[in-house]
């Protein structure tokens, strides 16, 4: 399998402090990889870096072929990547509406899209013209999700998309990306939420201390417990 | 929908506070048409300030150049024009007013992209260096406005169809203050309309909020930033060019003058807020009128008074802006 995102001795700093230490790891075509580790282990910091929201000081980030490194970030998106951050980064002040108009670049977001973004997510619909500010934490996380697939994207990084969620909305959420990832999208995910990881991730690199200290297939990390317990201090299957 | 109506009240409460004190209807009128009128050029002044502050972050000091480049030019042309301007007809008043006014609008427009190119971009994302270099360039275009202009002040009047007053019974309305409410309240609408109804305004009322994610969905907010600065300045410059034949003298100082007051309106609004700014300087305008009239010594203190009073009670300003 190719790999469309890949990154190779990734070097992030923030300020004085060095949180990346040389991050590796290949994100598969058309599949969906799980990034996991500990509280602290630099996940969101990757993702970021991706994103060129943080800057690689060292390594190489390349996309489809391409060294994005150094590229600016409204280009990076511009490439077909979207980002739903741990924060959601919806725009509060805006209404629902107006959120998703904003993330569809091409036009006006394309009715049939929006349906089948409803029919996942349907408090969006009911409060579509509500200022965003208003919905709820879940209903936030829903919007940030539906803002980054508003428009077929071919990589989609999305951070902890389950916190908060009632377990209905996740069912729906997993559903969502299982539709994704078989057909128009390739997803990375961070999530602490194991189960959750378990069921959808076809891949899995697990971080910890700014480096990524395993890769492999999901199945194959879920069976083994001793190295989950040694990877995130827990195994998979008390978190079931 | 639950909308913040709260700060909007203030208007009407302080109107209605003034009227008892100030005692005789006619001349409550007469103030509050001059408060408003005075509001609202400061609105007109400060509506891009708080965008761009809004937008990156960035403390322009030098916003007052543009107010003072725009009220010179605007006084030049005028003079040029003299003939048109005492003119007793309000058509050849116009045709005076009208370029005087555009050229104030496109120089100090064209004044800020050169202003933000040379001395706002090396310095996003630092304050202290902002405030350093940005005063640095409101101290330099004073003084260029006095090499090119001369020492002196330069004294205009108005022209011969906006001197005067409405009289209403007993009630005088100037009628320079009533162009200057048309005309703040025409681009209070113009830019509700662009925010509200446009996607560039979208962008722009997103960007203040979070400028990172509308980047991450792929918008240059530097661009954006550009346009908003250049616009600004251009509306510092109208806003100049109406103070300046308001007041019938522009001096060099004009822009640090009035920069205060756009300061203080801007802070009062919560900074990046348009809704916020625009009430916030109809309560700077009305409040230094009311006292004004009701205790000239105080006159000055009154709206830092204000707007300490305000921030006591929203410590951010009336609308403060959600951020990340
Ligand atoms: N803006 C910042 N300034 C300084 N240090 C930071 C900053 N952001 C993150 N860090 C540090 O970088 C390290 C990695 O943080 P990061 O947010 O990437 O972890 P994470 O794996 O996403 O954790 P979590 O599971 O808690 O979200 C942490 O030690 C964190 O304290
Ligand atoms: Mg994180």
């Amino acid at each position: 399998m190719t790999a469309l995102l890949s990154l190779r001795g990734v070097e992030t700093r923030i300020g004085r402090y060095h949180i990346l230490h040389g991050v590796e790891f290949d994100v598969a075509e058309g599949g969906l990889t799980m990034l996991l580790g500990r509280n602290g282990a630099g996940k969101t910091t990757t993702l970021r870096t991706i994103m060129g929201l943080w800057r690689a000081a060292a390594g190489e980030i390349r996309f489809d072929g391409r060294d994005i490194t150094k590229m600016e970030t409204p280009d990076i998106a511009r490439l077909g990547i979207a980002y739903v951050p741990e924060s959601m980064a919806i725009f509060a002040d805006l209404t629902v509406q107006e959120n998703l108009v904003l993330a569809a670049r091409a036009g006006p977001p394309d009715p049939k899209r929006l349906e089948w973004i409803f029919g996942r997510f349907e408090a969006l619909k009911r409060f579509w013209t509500l200022p965003a500010g208003f919905l709820s934490g879940g209903q936030k996380q829903m919007l940030a999700v539906a803002r980054a697939i508003v428009e077929p994207r071919r990589l989609l990084l999305i951070d902890e998309p389950t916190k908060g969620l009632a377990p209905a909305i996740i069912a729906n959420m997993i559903d969502a990306f299982r539709e994704l990832k078989d057909g128009e999208s390739t997803l990375l995910v961070v999530e602490q939420n194991f189960a959750f990881a378990r069921q959808l991730g076809d891949a899995v690199a697990v971080m910890d201390d700014g480096k990524v200290a395993h890769q492999g297939g999901m199945a194959a990390f879920a069976a083994d417990s001793a190295l989950q317990q040694h990877l995130l201090g827990m195994g998979m299957g008390e978190h079931q | 929908m639950k909308r913040d109506w709260l700060p909007l009240l203030l208007i009407p409460v302080l109107g209605l506070a003034a009227l008892p004190l100030v005692g005789s209807a006619a001349s409550w009128v007469t103030l509050t048409v001059a408060g408003l009128a005075m509001g609202l050029m400061i609105f007109i002044m400060a509506s891009g300030l708080t965008l761009t502050f809004g937008l990156m972050d960035v403390l322009n000091f030098g916003h007052g150049a543009f107010i003072a480049v725009g009220a010179f030019v605007a006084a030049s042309v005028m003079l040029a024009l003299a003939p048109w301007m005492t003119a007793d007809s309000l058509w050849l008043n116009l045709a005076a007013i009208g370029p005087a006014v555009l050229a104030a609008v496109v120089v100090s427009g064209l004044l800020g992209l050169a202003f933000e190119r040379v001395l706002v971009r090396p310095v996003y994302g630092q304050h202290l260096k902002q405030i350093l270099v940005t005063t640095g360039g409101l101290i330099v275009a004073e003084q260029l406005l006095k090499v090119i202009w001369g020492p002196e002040q330069i004294t205009l009047s108005r022209p011969t169809a906006l001197r005067g007053a409405f009289l209403l019974g007993d009630i005088a309305i100037e009628k320079y203050r009533v162009l200057a409410v048309v005309v703040g309240l025409v681009v209070f609408a113009g830019l509700a309309l662009t925010l509200n109804r446009t996607r560039i305004g979208l962008l722009i009322r997103a960007g203040v909020e979070n400028g990172e994610m509308v980047e991450a969905l792929g918008y240059r907010i530097r661009r954006l930033f550009v346009g908003v600065f250049a616009v600004g300045s251009a509306l510092a410059g109208l806003g100049g060019a109406m103070w300046g034949l308001y007041q019938e003298t522009v001096t060099a100082a004009i822009g640090a003058q009035v920069a205060v007051l756009v300061f203080i309106v801007i802070i009062i609004g919560g900074l990046g807020s348009v809704g916020g700014c625009f009430i916030g300087a109809l309560l700077v305008g009305l409040t230094a009128n009311y006292i004004g009239f009701l205790a000239p010594k105080v006159a000055l203190g009154s709206n830092i008074l204000l707007m300490a009073l305000i921030l006591l009670w929203r410590p951010q300003g009336l609308y403060p802006v959600a951020k990340r």
